[in-house]
């Protein structure tokens, strides 16, 4: 089960109305071994493709070694798919390499740029298998 | 030549859970093949077909491998080599 505060979630689901058409991405770090998803970054889509993402290389070493620094690790990864379901494709699968960490995807097929439903939902990938688990949604501190 | 190799958390399995080795070579080649005679299996992760397998990012220092000679970049005594497996996806 993924535990995450209301704020963060808006936060995923306007970086994703954002860049709609083309996928967005970025993670959500928390101390390292909490679960807890606590700092929301954003990152660039490198691909800048409806159908593809990656992190730029030079912001990934970047990110992981402020991570470092901060004691943290990627408790959320979350990316969008701007003309399909929420789920992970066959590309999403085959590259996912943080077994600890939690893939959220939000699909704005629905309603792009606009206002409207999201669908959330999140999955654990671990060497080639995916399991979905369930999207517990809290308060945002200090509400 | 020893450098210091950082192991992302999904090869970690391979060095027994260690997240800094040391490694000998002059090439980046080179400390690949001297990481895979200590952890087995790990070279095969990161090189398909004498190259660098295109969603694991390695950095020397601060640069991209693939900005400077790829697999074949000369590493130096005290350099620090991470790996990172690409963020990506469809």
């Amino acid at each position: 089960m993924l535990r995450i505060g209301q704020d963060l979630l808006d936060a995923v689901v306007a970086h994703a109305r954002a860049d709609h058409p083309d996928e967005a991405c970025g993670v959500i770090a928390g101390a390292e071994g909490s679960d807890e998803p606590s700092r929301f970054v954003p990152m660039i889509n490198a691909a800048r493709s409806p159908t593809f993402y990656e992190f730029d290389s030079r912001d990934l070493l970047a990110l992981y070694r402020d991570m470092d620094a901060r004691g943290e690790e990627p408790i959320v990864i979350y990316h969008s798919h701007t003309a399909t379901q929420a789920y992970p494709s066959r590309t999403d699968v085959a590259y996912a390499s943080e077994p600890q960490a939690h893939y959220l995807l939000v699909s704005t097929r629905e309603s792009g740029r606009e206002p409207g439903p999201a669908e959330i939902r999140s999955y654990r990938i671990v060497e080639g298998a995916v399991v979905e688990e369930e999207v517990q949604i809290v308060a945002s501190p200090g509400r | 030549m020893s450098v210091e190799v950082r192991i992302p958390t999904i090869l970690r399995p391979y060095t027994d859970g260690v997240k800094i080795v040391e490694a000998q070579g002059d090439s980046l080649a080179a400390v690949i093949t001297d990481l895979d005679t200590r952890y087995t299996g790990i070279g095969e992760r990161l090189v398909e077909e004498g190259s660098l397998r295109r969603f694991i990012n390695v950095y020397l220092n601060d640069e991209d491998v693939r900005f400077l000679g790829g697999i074949d970049t000369p590493v130096a005594d005290g350099d620090s080599v991470t790996i990172l497996p690409a963020v990506a996806g469809g």
